[in-house]
């Protein structure tokens, strides 16, 4: 007669270190996000491929507020990754600063695009080609904005002791997004901004 | 291969059910019984029959709306509606069946079927699942809160522009089509996410991806095509809807637009579409056929590659819609001959089929005919695809009714044929009760003879010239008679829908008893009780074949799926998940409870588009607060997460 018992083996729950089934879905997020950027820059190059006249109209869009801006936005995610493996070894303080540090880089990348959006000589609704440079750059900022928002919460999920050394799987879905967003970034600015420069 | 005796001799290899488990296992995974519990339940069996009675619910909307068009069209010079109430009719029509019901219908199946044939208790995210549903709804209504008032979208299912652009449309109609849109991608999405996720962990130890139903690898499919395609449409949608709130120029070419843009975006989305409303759909076919035929699926392998193929090649004809706007040469060669290749999958699938009925032992049930008839509307569809695929043909053929009439045959047909034959099949297992044989006899005459009369004669007219897309026409063009036909199949067509209604409402309440395997099944789903438990498994199988139930019939091998003893898993709500490709078992997840959020963060999001719908910053802002505040609760951790677990096994 069977009957319900308890062995020995042990299997681990929701699995080992930061790949667990949200792990898989977090890939899928970014997969159809991803996508989303590639149509938007395919988007980009029919309009400027289809158009009459220069593209851009008003020549390749300075650097000097882009190069500093993407120095700060690549540099932030080597830093909550650098925070993030602080903290799955328990390390508590360093994981607080890593987040923390990405949080006023990727803040000041934000500050450094408005800034930028207010010193263009367009605005949205005046062509072609500045209707997809503000969708472009706006709809990264907010990814961009998303991701500080979840680094947020889990800087103060970190603070409070809600999120703990063993939650590994938290922080690697908030620093996995920010990962994405950053990498989408240096797509978003070769279209932008060095491929007028490539004729 | 053998075919099976016409019934099982032994009894099934069922699960076993010791009631002291079933006890404990209930009242860990069984949903509250009151309001509460209905709006917060994650059970993925609950919401795949709210998925089908939804979908189904907008089936016989777009019906009514087809009739009410095909009243109009039935004599030439006739005025039931005015021009503006057939543009919306139709755009509703094409909106609501496409939509609201194609792809939402087949998600029902899946989210049903899904875990019972793979073995497991849970899909993989059930709080998604949840949402994926929630968001089905509140997105079908936004759609159609507009129609009351006469601001129902107006320029068809595609929408392209300028037609749709704020000069010749400036009412609010296109603004609900462009938000609704977006609103019902995130369903989508996130069912997707779900399907691909619950392949890759849920499935049950030795469920090898040889060994999945072809349903499952058809949702798979169009959920993978999902992932990549709908974002092509979101994005066309918001587009457009800046263009016409917040003068940008994507589309309107006084400012450097492309309306063409709107095309490759549209159909690079709608292309995949097409194949995720019919792959699941031919999955239904390869899975339930072969129990018809007292044999197994005739070149699974073949099949299933097919299926996947179908979908690869699929991403990458999306210009075969748009051979009349004016593209490059080369351009229409390469996209002609690519649409060409499709073919091939497709008539890997069909000899599959046709072989499987040659060679079996043919029971005429009611799935049988159903699923009989769809292979034969197959055929007239994927010949007219062929024949559209053609440059030259499709030039003279674009924007007239045998387009209309294509369309049908390979969407209704291929898509509603066999979920109705589904419906039939796997009634017994969702209510316990078997479906009346002869009204399904009935209804399956009528809707076949309607079908036919209502859309065959299409192709005669498209021929004839007749265009798509107009209200009325002038007598004497030899366009008056095909039309009656129509008009009267058409009606058919509703009447035998109708009888299917009745067998459903009937059978539920009065059918004879089933049992948990009424056909003689294959897969694990006939192995547990009808309906199946809250929790789906007691012990979860341990498989070794891709025909769990038909092993002792098939091959005289020693390996046998052992369904008695295994897996437990009764501490808590928790199930297993396996390696993704071998279907080792690996991990054992804890499961959500039943939560509100999901309701709550659809019920957000609406609020939230329809503050942007009526232009009001204040009630998107609030709503956009409100999805952020739920989100955080969402991903909130509970207490330190707990490492690992001691397996409780039954043996």
């Amino acid at each position: 007669m069977p009957e319900a018992r308890t062995i020995d083996d042990t299997l681990p729950i929701h699995g080992r270190g930061q790949v667990g089934t949200p792990w898989w879905g977090m890939l899928c997020l970014i997969a159809t996000e991803g996508s989303i950027f590639a149509y938007l820059i395919f988007a980009y190059a029919y309009l400027g491929s289809q158009g009459l006249g220069s593209w851009p109209p008003n020549g390749p869009p300075d650097l000097k507020l882009a190069v500093p801006a993407t120095l700060l936005l690549v540099g932030s995610s080597f830093v909550l990754e650098w925070g993030k493996r602080a903290a799955n070894r328990g390390d508590r303080e360093r994981g607080l600063f890593g987040v923390g540090a990405a949080l006023l880089l990727g803040g000041a990348f934000v500050a450094l695009e408005l800034f930028e959006w207010s010193t263009k000589p367009f605005a949205l609704p005046d062509n072609s080609y500045s209707s997809i440079y503000f969708m472009l750059t706006g709809t990264h900022l907010v990814h961009v904005v998303v991701g500080l928002f979840a680094l947020l919460v889990l800087f103060i999920w970190t603070f409070d002791g809600r999120v703990q050394g063993a939650h590994v799987q938290h922080r690697a879905l908030a620093t996995l997004y920010w990962h994405f967003v950053d990498i989408v970034w240096l797509f978003v600015f070769t279209t932008i901004y060095l491929s007028p420069r490539l004729t | 291969m053998a075919t099976l005796p016409l019934s099982r001799p032994d009894a099934p290899p069922a699960s076993p059910q010791p009631p002291d488990i079933v006890q404990k296992l209930d009242a860990i995974w069984g949903e509250r019984s009151d309001l509460r519990g209905w709006f917060s339940t994650v059970d993925h069996k609950t919401i795949g029959i709210r998925y089908i009675v939804t979908a189904f619910a907008f089936l016989l909307i777009g019906g009514v709306e087809a009739l009410i068009m095909r009243i109009q069209l039935a004599r030439p010079g006739a005025t039931v509606l005015s021009p503006e109430q057939y543009n919306q009719l139709f755009s509703m029509h094409g909106v609501t069946m496409i939509f609201l019901y194609s792809l939402p219908m087949l998600s029902g199946f899946s989210n049903y079927l899904w875990p019972l044939m793979l073995g497991s208790r849970d899909m993989a995210y059930p709080r998604l699942n949840a949402l994926s549903y929630w968001i089905f709804l509140a997105s079908g209504l936004f759609l159609y809160i507009s129609f009351p008032f006469g601001q129902a979208p107006n320029s068809g299912w595609f929408n392209y522009v300028p037609q749709a652009g704020r000069d010749q449309n400036p009412g609010m109609n296109i603004d609900i089509y462009a938000l609704g849109l977006t609103f019902f991608g995130i369903s989508t999405t996130v069912g997707s996410v779900n399907f691909i996720v619950t392949l890759l962990r849920m499935r049950a130890p030795g469920m090898s991806v040889n060994r999945l139903p072809i349903l499952v690898w058809g949702t798979l499919t169009a959920s993978v095509a999902n992932i990549f395609a709908v974002p092509a449409v979101s994005l066309a949608s918001v587009l457009l809807w800046l263009d016409r709130n917040a003068g940008t120029h994507f589309f309107d070419v006084s400012g450097g637009g492309q309306p063409m843009l709107w095309q490759h975006l549209f159909w690079l989305f709608g292309h995949p579409w097409v194949y995720a409303l019919v792959l699941p759909a031919m999955g239904i076919v390869s899975d339930a056929l072969p129990i018809h035929c007292r044999r197994p699926l005739v070149g699974y392998t073949p099949v299933a590659m097919a299926t996947v193929a179908t979908m690869v090649v699929g991403l990458g004809v999306w210009v075969h819609h748009m051979f009349a706007v004016g593209a490059p040469p080369l351009a229409l060669s390469f996209f002609s001959a690519a649409s060409f290749v499709i073919a091939i999958p497709s008539t890997v699938a069909l000899f599959a089929w046709i072989g499987t009925i040659a060679t079996g032992r043919v029971q005429v049930t009611t799935p049988f005919l159903f699923f009989a008839g769809f292979i034969m509307l197959f055929v007239i569809g994927g010949v007219s695809g062929v024949m559209t695929a053609s440059v030259a043909l499709d030039w003279q053929l674009t924007d007239t009714y045998f387009v209309v009439a294509h369309l049908h045959y390979v969407l209704l047909g291929i898509n509603l044929f066999p979920v109705i034959g589904g419906i039939y099949h796997w009634f017994p297992k969702v209510t316990g009760r078997m479906m009346s044989e002869r009204l399904g006899h009935w209804s399956f005459w009528t809707i076949f003879v309607g079908f036919n009369l209502a859309f065959f004669p299409m192709h005669v007219l498209g021929l004839y010239g007749m265009p798509r897309r107009v209200w009325t026409y002038p007598a004497g063009m030899g366009f008056d008679l095909p039309n009656a036909i129509i008009s009267g199949g058409a009606f058919i067509l509703a009447i035998g829908i109708l009888l299917f209604l009745i067998n459903v409402i009937k059978s539920a309440t009065s059918g004879p008893r089933a049992g948990p395997d009424p056909w003689a099944g294959s897969t694990l789903e006939w192995s547990i009780p009808s309906p199946p438990p809250s929790f789906n498994f007691a012990v979860i199988p341990l498989l070794a074949s891709r025909h769990p139930l038909w092993e002792d019939h098939l091959k005289k091998s020693e390996e046998r799926t052992i369904f008695d003893s295994g897996f437990l898993l009764d501490e808590g709500k928790e199930t297993l998940a396996v390696t993704p490709l071998d279907g080792q078992p690996s991990v054992i997840l804890k499961m959500p409870g039943d939560s509100l959020l999901p309701g709550l963060l659809a019920a957000a999001l609406f609020v939230f588009f329809v503050g942007l719908l009526v232009r009001s910053d204040w009630l998107s802002t609030t709503a956009g607060a409100a999805v952020a505040i739920v989100l955080v609760m969402w991903f909130q951790p509970t207490k330190q997460p707990q490492d690992q677990e001691r397996v409780r096994v039954y043996a």
